[in-house]
């Protein structure tokens, strides 16, 4: 097997659906010849609008050709269809993201054990498998014992897997809790699962952070990524509970290779630049967990950063739009780094104001660092005072956070012309296993057994 | 949990576990609907296809013929609800299966779901129904639960007396020491007491739970006058005699509750769901704060019917005990904390967010697997 197809077969896997592999092969010839730059073209192919993500930056101009001479595939037809659930790696990572967002992260009960939580880890990975297959839980939503409550909640009877995916991630304080080795893990914190140290400018709501264990929902059907958190949630009970939550919305075209990027809620295109997920060596550089690297039940996993980010969105909205580009180092039309024309030119980061987000976040002031976003936008209503409850509710993974997001989080909170206008008000950092190989195998397996 | 809607759910439940106790689910192939009544229901009659059949397993095919979506109730004497069936469309068919006694019913249709509907009175002969097949185990934790519940009403009567006389006696301080006590009782078994529809409306209805025109009596009413207001007078006097008569009529009925031994089970996931929805947030005793003593109180009702129904529920669901044992046991310790040395409990606006939701994981930690209870009682 030759380099390209191993990496086309491996995209396919982390991909999932047929429609982005047909999508990845459609361009596989013209990927060949460009593919050395450091990022394939492939890479741009269901992952254009991938980062809503703050801390984004303009994309090279190898993907800026591809996205001008590929026409999109008919990549609508992904939405429906049902990710594969077992694999070398977690689906929800570097899985073409999805519409929809509910995560969750949840503290495990005072009276859980090791055994009733790893019993439970159990009963969450058969749930997860049926569900990310379009399938009910247990008995169903509508059969088992008249004079009992069904085994599935039912909201997602009629509607197919929409691309639903469950990634599971472990939190600092499942192994370690004030001191305390609960259960029996605290050996088997790996070290790149940090307390995460305090950023200048957080406002952490404790509500809002934390957590001995995360699920991240995804799907292209909001109601079905309620339903599996719903469903977690109710087997989970006795021995864990929700510790808080967060919906989000905001990923309108990841799978297809348009020439848009979304728009985050300040009305910016951002997070053109990111790491794709068929790109398997960069993925292997900056997003999995390598061998020997920490624990080995950690191998092929990868370190989740979650982020609460509000935005002040009234006082932005007053902002002239001079100010708000030079906020950002992009023209809000088109999404042009400054200087630059289109939105994928590769920007000219010594054109922008110093303090301009892009050029803080971008990769050449990083040491070329990367991490993977999949963040979404997220709308509560209102707070007290009539102001919108917005912002992005950010996810990053990444291979380490000690050289990911916190280098470059403390870079951006210095310096960050943005952060006038937004602010950190949740924090969560959670270690998320290598995937499911096969039926009979459970989340937590390697950390547990 | 509206005092209404309560009632109706519960009866709902006992009519299903009832025919849960018998077997219906061996019964219903073979049993085809040959036997079935058909209830023909139109925007303008309630047609039954026979007005006398034998008690037992009772299955009703409901044909919506009508152009507004129906709802299908069989009510005994004093509107009691045997069973019903909401939401059934326009042109669509339902049915419902019950246990049902030998006696006289009425089956009521009503056209956009509204008012007391259209109805045909039914006769139902014969003896004793198939309850004859039940565990005998099953039997006596019934009967045992029958005189729970009524030493639990005839305990409450001289506790509420004496509440009704600080009252009367206009002290107001003794009367607030004597508001959460009366309500032990009740409390422990409100399933049984929501069961007798026109009772609950009268003691236990919140302010928020009132119907349009409905006089509001009861505890909640009293207790606003006498935290809120803090004062007695003449009304606040009457109303606590009336609360005595009520109760006493509640005392009086229990003997004519249908009980069963799912009904016991749901009746139990109730209370705690009661909690859950009521008593953790506050809203129950909103003015006097003295929600943890109900919510104590629920859990051992609950809990009494756990225990009488486990020798059953344990041979056929060991793991399931195991929990709910677990269950109960966490969340008697967590309330134990808040219990002070006069045995009252630390007034609930004292407790704190966090101490909230550790209550309301503790009380879905064991209401999520009582609710499986019944499954474990019902023969299959």
């Amino acid at each position: 097997m030759d380099a390209e197809q191993e990496q086309q077969d491996t995209a396919s896997a982390a991909a999932g659906s047929g429609t982005a592999q047909d999508a990845a092969q459609a361009v596989a010839s013209d990927v060949a010849g460009v593919g050395g730059g450091g990022f394939s073209r492939r890479a741009v192919i269901g992952w254009a609008g991938a980062g809503v993500a703050l801390g984004a930056a303009g994309v090279g101009s190898v993907a800026a050709a591809t996205r001008q001479d590929d026409p999109a595939p008919g990549a609508p037809a992904a939405v429906g269809g049902d990710v594969p659930f077992y694999g070398e790696h977690q689906s929800g990572i570097a899985t073409p993201v999805q519409d929809r967002l509910h995560f969750a992260a949840f503290d495990v009960s005072a009276s859980a054990t090791r055994e009733s939580l790893a019993r439970m880890l159990k009963e969450w990975t058969r749930a997860a498998a049926a569900m990310t297959g379009g399938r009910e839980v247990g008995s169903g939503a509508a059969s088992g014992l008249p004079e009992a409550p069904p085994d599935d909640t039912g909201e997602a009877l009629g509607l197919p897997a929409s691309r639903l995916t469950l990634t599971i991630g472990f939190g600092p304080t499942l192994f370690d809790k004030d001191g305390t080795d609960r259960f029996g893990l605290k050996a088997k914190r790996p070290e790149a699962l940090i307390d995460l140290p305090r950023f200048k400018g957080d406002n952490l709501d404790p509500q809002r952070s934390g957590g001995d264990l995360c699920v991240q929902a995804c799907a292209d059907d909001p109601q079905v990524a309620v339903h599996a958190i719903r469903n977690l949630a109710r087997i989970g009970m006795g021995t864990v509970n929700i510790r808080w939550s967060q919906l989000g919305f905001g990923k309108t075209s990841s799978t297809t290779p348009d020439a848009q990027t979304p728009r985050n809620m300040m009305g910016f295109k951002d997070g053109t630049r990111n790491i794709a997920g068929s790109d398997t060596a960069r993925l292997a550089r900056d997003v999995w967990v390598a061998p020997g690297e920490g624990p080995e039940w950690m191998t092929g996993g990868s370190y989740l950063v979650a982020r609460r980010i509000r935005m002040h969105v009234e006082t932005w909205d007053r902002t002239s739009l001079k100010e708000q580009e030079d906020v950002f180092g992009r023209t809000k039309g088109e999404g042009a780094a400054y200087g630059r024309t289109r939105e994928h030119d590769d920007p000219d980061l010594a054109a922008m104001p110093a303090d301009a987000h892009v050029r803080l976040a971008h990769p050449d002031s990083n040491g070329g660092r990367m991490i993977l976003r999949r963040g979404f936008s997220f709308t509560d209503g209102t707070d007290g005072l009539g102001r919108l409850d917005a912002g992005l509710f950010f996810l990053a993974y990444q291979r380490d956070s000690r050289t990911g997001f916190v280098p470059l989080q403390q870079r951006l909170a210095a310096s960050d012309a943005l952060n006038e206008y937004i602010q950190h008000v949740g924090s969560a950092h959670f270690a998320c296993p290598a995937g499911i190989r096969k039926p009979g195998e459970w989340w937590g397996q390697a950390l547990f057994g | 949990m509206s005092a209404r809607r309560s009632t109706a759910a519960m009866l709902l439940t006992l009519a299903v576990a009832s025919a849960a106790l018998a077997g219906c689910s061996q019964k219903k192939d073979d049993k085809a609907s040959s036997d079935a009544v058909k209830v023909n229901a139109t925007d303008t009659a309630c047609e039954v296809s026979k007005t006398t059949f034998p008690a037992g397993h009772v299955v009703l095919d409901i044909a919506n013929k009508g152009s507004k979506t129906t709802e299908v109730y069989v009510y005994a004497e004093g509107d009691k609800i045997v069973t019903e069936r909401e939401n059934i469309g326009p042109g669509t068919k339902a049915s419902i299966t019950a246990e049902i006694k030998a006696g006289s019913y009425e089956i009521a249709c009503k056209p956009g779901m509204v008012g007391d509907g259209i109805r045909q009175k039914v006769t139902v002969t014969g003896g004793e129904g198939s309850a004859a097949a039940a565990d005998p185990r099953l039997t006596a934790a019934v009967g045992a639960y029958r005189t729970y519940a009524q030493e639990q009403a005839d305990a409450t009567i001289p506790a509420v007396e004496a509440f009704a006389a600080a009252v009367r006696g206009g002290d107001v301080e003794k009367a607030k020491s004597l508001f959460a006590p009366s309500r032990t009782g009740w409390e422990r078994t409100e399933p049984v007491a929501e069961g007798f529809g026109d009772v609950d409306p009268k003691t236990d209805t919140r302010e928020d739970g009132l119907e349009p025109g409905q006089e509001w009596t009861g505890w909640h009413r009293l207790e606003k006058s006498l935290w809120a207001d803090a004062k007695i007078g003449d009304e606040e006097k009457k109303l606590a005699d009336q609360l005595v008569a009520d109760l006493k009529d509640w005392q009086k009925k229990i003997p004519e509750a249908e009980i069963t031994a799912t009904g016991m089970a749901n009746g139990a996931k109730e209370l705690l769901d009661e909690v859950a929805t009521g008593k953790v947030t506050g809203e129950e005793d909103r003015y006097s704060h003295t929600d943890l003593a109900d919510f104590a109180a629920n859990v051992e009702g609950a809990k009494k019917a756990y225990e009488l129904l486990k020798p059953v529920a344990a041979e056929k669901d060991a793991e399931l005990a195991k929990t709910l044992d677990a269950e109960f046991t966490a969340l008697e310790g967590l309330l134990a904390k808040y219990k002070q040395a006069d045995a009252s409990y630390t007034s609930y606006d004292k407790v704190t967010e966090a101490e909230r939701k550790t209550f309301s994981d503790a009380v879905n930690a064991l209401a999520e697997p009582l609710s499986k209870l019944a499954a474990a009682v019902s023969p299959k």
